[in-house]
């Protein structure tokens, strides 16, 4: 946990501890360990002199601040119209026969977690997802599995 | 397609940028009064959906008075079925910060933002590159602004104004109470300009080519051109500049695949029209479907006959009643109600009629709820009930 | 001073001043318009958007409670428009919401209920939600229930909890239909900061936050012909009983109280506010001990300021946020759990009573009592020292389950032995009182003459202004008091736990150079505690505030120190105050607590 205080400094140092650094920083956070634990925020509470419940409720509020212990690669796949009618199912479908995990759950080795997100802006190249901050589109079925097999040899 | 259409092209955003330190320069000279007058005799108004009059908003923010004020792009594009705004930022982003630093100077702002949704943070190594080439420009030639880019994180009412800022602020993107507007009171309760990036794009070629080329183009109450984002049922998904006011018929005979049953105007929290009003419907500011002007950022949707309409409003109302923030309750609870109410009459355990009791609760929400989000479902939630009420029952 | 502009309200012009909102300038005109998430003592939300008006001119509807006027403005408050909107919030609020009214502990006095009432909600046409809900009932406090089922989301809790009480310990979790009013990653109330004011259950509108309510149990005890029960009675209850039971705000009931805890069937019917005149002696003494420690002996050990300990929300404040601080705490027991540990001792023995038999209850202003009474540490007597704590509404409930007919009672007067009190005592009620009663003793027991203000009212003390300060010079003391000559004793009063922030935050950066400070957790001192009669707001915590002051001017004895029981309890008993009784007693430890 030690990583995680250091880290906390490093950030607040580089943005500062006014209230308006918090997003940067849980952000950042984010970035490194792929999630916020309850002792990581109590750890930034006490850094910029916030109150806990503000810093859970906050984090909370934006989907991409995950509070809940995520794989090394967050999996977010569109949900929204386009990529819907464009065939999301089947990616889904992929990806969960690949994993051999369901929407919301994470692989026993802790690689993958798979969720569903809203409209990523790529609706005339879909359906899209994303794995961490990398923009995948035009998917198939057959796209998917190259993809994922490139990110399981990792 | 052997049918004639009206759609005009035309290619202003996209067309290059090199010229933008000449154009920052030569207009950081002019006078700001005339600046203002410029934009608002453009008639240009906001892309990303609401429509306010630009130089209402900048000359408003100009003359309130602090002694701090802001520039904020709004890239937080993320209404389903637009994409335009990252393809400006990604092609032409010398544009929108060219337009952001004139603002700055007819307003007396010092710094800008650019709030940029977190699903595209890839877009950040390439953007920052080029603020650091504006503000090094910026430097040269001693005007004090500079950019800074604040990263979204997963949440699509921060695309409101108010909920943006508080979002800045380090809080919950939920929206304000208005008044106080962001022209006096915005961002850490200074005076600030938010445009959206196309808005700021189109900003740019008005100070570069002149408020009457931009004017000229459109049609009345809907000035100049926009930009389109097509996906769905077409073959020809993609961005599009088009000049405004064109009919909905012309755009399917353009775009459609041959069997468009409806269009979605405007996202989930657009309208959505029926192959019978294409012909009567335009695309504008105060287009023929309603007295109120439409909340367009220019997505396009359209939908084939092999698409139920009842799939097509249960996916917008899932989407609304996740990304409601949830502090009003005509919206976080008029969601949940819309979306289990069209459940419920398809699976039979509520009659037909009971889609009436659900209009009315949209016009409520219309009525009463806190931002835009709350008031917009009744758009799509009443053209798409209306107008295919037969695909909604059991 | 400020510039008038005029506004319609349905056809009738009115002028106001500029920057008032809508549902400001109505109610000035007499006009009601209901609302939820507003609230006096707090800052506009304008979420529940039940307040809706018409505004002519505007296609949508307004809040009125967060939208200010302008000049020639015209407002619409009864249209068929508005109130069909307004009716359909109540419904949709109602489907969100468990609406079994009869098994609710708020039936009768919920604000969602009120509205219902008032609108006709006759039917639910609506889809019910709660079933799609999942909603939890956190029960693990001593002192409060959070019962998510009942929330109607009006942030008035969290609002009271940052903005009143600077505590934090509720927030808005999640969004869309997920959101929700949360404590840390959503832990009990018991595992997090949450002080157990309770303000935040007196600002609840519905039954989403209650008090932990022991009427079952204390009713089993009242029937246990084996038991003896005890009950003392808080000063501030007797200020605030009336209103639950048919009386204005402001209305002294000590008398009526007492008759109807008799009625009801209590044995001995004691005041807590004996125990509040104890504390000022032990107190007091303590105080100058720590003195003459840092000042004669210059023992750099001693911590100074000292805080007041009487009321647990601060306590448990203290413990969670400046742990540092502890020893700047007196050691002394509240007077709820001096009067405990000497019910089943002192009291026991002279009135020849089995200790294991007596039952003790004390009457509260206070939901944080309950959590006190909890503590482990409160069992000196070799029992637990307070078995049950009610709040002034649960009393009030006991007493119409009885059938007591409140307002006709006769008036009685308090037990012997340990029911006698002074007006020092009364004031403990009100912020300030602890000091001012402090202030009556000490200076008199180091100078030998009265506080040098007009009939003992300590003015500067008294107030409701966030923090106040005084001093008094200490001249011509005393022979054993010497070393307190031309020291001007500096004292400091807070309510509300944000402002005792505030003030320890001024003793952290030595901004502050005081001997003493009161701190009191709730707004209003006791007065306004969380255990109280809802609704408060300013105006009635201001009529208690009067009523206590009223009480202690009307009382015989005005100090501490020349209470008869006080002057017996020392001679047959504790001997004298810090003595080894004392300590054994009426003295307490602290407990360094968690942050979030």
């Amino acid at each position: 946990m030690d990583q995680t205080t250091g880290l906390i400094t490093q950030l607040a140092e580089q943005h500062g501890r006014t209230r308006d650094k918090l997003l940067p920083i849980l952000q950042g956070v984010v970035e490194q360990e792929n999630y916020l634990s309850d002792e990581t925020m109590i750890k930034i509470a006490r850094e910029l002199d916030l109150p806990a419940a503000e810093v859970f409720g906050t984090a909370s509020f934006y989907s991409f601040l995950e509070y809940k212990k995520m794989g090394k690669y967050v999996i977010r796949v569109c949900k929204t119209i386009t990529c819907a009618m464009k065939g999301k199912n089947q990616i889904l479908l992929t990806i969960e026969d690949m994993l051999k995990i369901g929407v919301g759950e994470t692989t026993n080795d802790k690689k993958f977690t798979l969720l569903q997100t809203n409209c990523l802006g790529w609706c005339h190249k879909a359906p899209a997802m994303l794995i961490n901050d990398e923009v995948y589109t035009e998917l198939t079925p057959e796209r998917v599995r190259e993809i994922l097999s490139e990110y399981i040899k990792k | 397609m052997a049918v004639q259409y009206n759609l005009k092209r035309a290619d202003f955003i996209f067309r290059n940028e090199n010229d933008w330190e000449k154009i920052l320069s030569r207009t950081l000279q002019r006078d700001k009064q005339e600046l203002i007058n410029e934009l608002i005799s453009s008639e240009l108004k906001g892309r990303g959906g609401a429509g306010f009059p630009t130089g209402l908003k900048w000359k408003l923010t100009s003359e309130a008075k602090a002694d701090q004020k802001y520039v904020i792009c709004n890239a937080d594009e993320g209404e389903p079925g637009t994409f335009k705004d990252r393809e400006i930022l990604t092609k032409v982003p010398f544009k929108v910060l060219t337009a952001m630093g004139i603002c700055a100077h007819i307003t007396g702002a010092t710094k800008g933002y650019i709030y940029l949704r977190g699903e595209y943070k890839f877009l950040r190594p390439d953007l920052e590159k080029a603020i650091k080439e504006f503000e090094y420009y910026c430097n040269e030639i001693d005007f004090d602004f500079s950019i800074e880019i604040f990263l979204g994180s997963g949440a699509y009412i921060c695309g409101e104004e108010t909920a943006l800022m508080e979002s800045m602020e380090g809080y919950r993107g939920e929206p304000r109470n208005k008044p106080p507007f962001p022209t006096n009171e915005g961002f850490m309760g200074k005076p600030t300009v938010i445009n959206n990036v196309e808005t700021l794009a189109h900003a740019f070629t008005i100070f570069k080519h002149g408020a009457k080329k931009f004017y000229d183009l459109g049609v009345q109450f809907s000035r100049g051109t926009k930009l389109f984002s097509v996906s769905g049922d077409t073959p020809k998904p993609g961005i599009y500049e088009l000049e405004l006011g064109m009919s909905l018929q012309d755009f399917v005979d353009e775009f459609g695949d041959g069997d468009t049953k409806a269009v979605q105007v405007g996202g989930a929290s657009g309208f959505l029209v029926p192959r019978k009003r294409f012909g009567e419907t335009s695309i504008g500011y105060k287009g023929k479907l309603t007295g109120i002007s439409l909340p367009t950022g220019g997505s396009m949707m359209l939908f084939n006959s092999t698409r139920s309409m009842f799939n097509v409003l249960d996916n917008y109302l899932e989407f609304f009643r996740e990304e409601s923030c949830g502090q009003c309750t005509p919206c976080r609870v008029g969601c949940q109600q819309l979306l289990i109410g069209i459940k419920a009459v398809k699976q039979g355990q509520k009659p037909a009629s009971y889609l009436d009791k659900l209009l009315k609760l949209t016009e409520t929400m219309q009525l009463t709820a806190k931002c835009g989000l709350g008031q917009s479902v009744a758009n799509s939630f009443s053209s798409i009930v209306e107008n295919f009420r037969e695909e909604m029952i059991y | 001073m400020s510039k008038k502009i005029s506004i319609t309200i349905n056809g009738v012009v009115y002028e106001v001043d500029e920057g008032k909102t809508i549902l400001e300038a109505a109610k000035e005109a007499g006009i009601i318009i209901p609302t939820l998430c507003y609230h006096k003592d707090l800052c506009v939300a304008g979420n529940c958007r039940v307040c809706v008006v018409e505004v002519v001119g505007q296609t949508r509807l307004a809040a009125s409670c967060a939208t200010p006027c302008h000049d020639n403005m015209e407002v619409l408050t009864n249209t068929l428009k508005v109130r069909n909107s307004r009716k359909q919030i109540i419904e949709l609020l109602l489907s969100e919401h468990n609406a079994d009214c009869t098994k609710c502990y708020k039936n009768g006095n919920c604000e969602l209920q009120e509205l219902a009432a008032e609108y006709k909600i006759m039917s639910q046409d609506l889809i019910d939600l709660v079933p799609h809900k999942f909603y939890s009932v956190d029960m693990y406090s001593p002192s409060i229930i959070k019962d998510d089922s009942r929330c109607i989301r009006c942030q008035r809790c969290v609002r009271t909890c940052a903005e009143l009480q600077g505590v934090n310990a509720l927030s808005v979790a999640y969004k869309g239909d997920k959101m929700k009013i949360s404590t840390f990653f959503e832990k009990s109330m018991n595992e997090v900061v949450c002080t157990n004011c309770g303000q935040c259950v007196n600002h609840c509108p519905t039954g989403a936050l209650i008090e932990k309510n022991y009427i079952e149990e204390v009713w089993e005890a009242i029937a246990d012909p084996d038991k003896h029960l005890v009950v003392q009675t808080a000063p501030a209850v007797r200020v605030g009983l009336g209103e639950e039971l048919g009386f204005d705000a402001g209305e002294r009931v000590t008398g009526k109280m007492v008759a109807a805890l008799k009625c009801l069937g209590f044995d001995s019917v004691l005041d807590t506010d004996f125990t509040a005149d104890l504390t000022i002696m032990e107190e007091g003494t303590e105080l100058l001990s720590r003195l003459k420690k840092a000042l004669v002996e210059n023992n750099k050990e001693v911590k100074l300021p000292m805080f007041t300990s009487c009321s647990p929300g601060w306590i448990k404040y203290i413990e969670h946020m400046y742990p540092d601080y502890l020893d700047n705490l007196s050691t002394c027991k509240s007077p709820q759990q001096m009067f405990g540990a000497l019910a089943k001792t002192y009291y026991a023995k002279a009135r020849k009573l089995d200790p294991e038999k007596i039952v003790s209850v004390s009457i509260m202003p206070c939901t944080a009592k309950k959590f006190e009474a909890d503590r482990p540490e409160m069992h000196d007597s070799g029992f637990r020292d307070v078995d049950y704590v009610l709040t002034t509404r649960e009393l009030a409930i006991m007493i119409k389950q009885a059938g007591i007919d409140f307002m006709r009672l006769p008036d009685k007067k308090f037990d012997r032995l340990m029911g006698e009190s002074s007006g020092a005592a009364v004031i403990f009620g009100a912020t300030g009182g602890v000091m001012e009663a402090a202030l009556r003793t000490a200076y008199e027991i180091v100078t030998g003459r009265e506080v040098p203000f007009e009939n003992l009212n300590i003015a500067p003390v008294r107030g409701l202004e966030g923090v106040r300060e005084a001093s008094i010079k200490i001249e011509n003391p005393l022979e054993a008091w010497a070393f307190l000559d031309g020291v001007e004793l500096k004292c400091a009063v807070a309510h509300g736990l944000v402002n005792a922030k505030k003030v320890v935050e001024a003793v952290r950066n030595n901004q502050a150079s005081y001997h003493f400070i009161e701190v009191m957790a709730c707004p209003g001192g006791c007065l306004g505690g969380g255990g109280q009669p809802i609704p408060t707001s300013p105006e009635i915590r201001e009529k208690r505030t009067m009523a206590i002051y009223a009480e202690d001017a009307g009382m015989p004895v005005r100090k501490s120190h020349e209470n008869p029981e006080i002057i017996k309890i020392y001679e047959d008993y504790l001997k004298e105050p810090l003595g080894h009784k004392s300590h054994q007693l009426l003295h307490t430890k602290y407990t360094e607590r968690n942050r979030y």
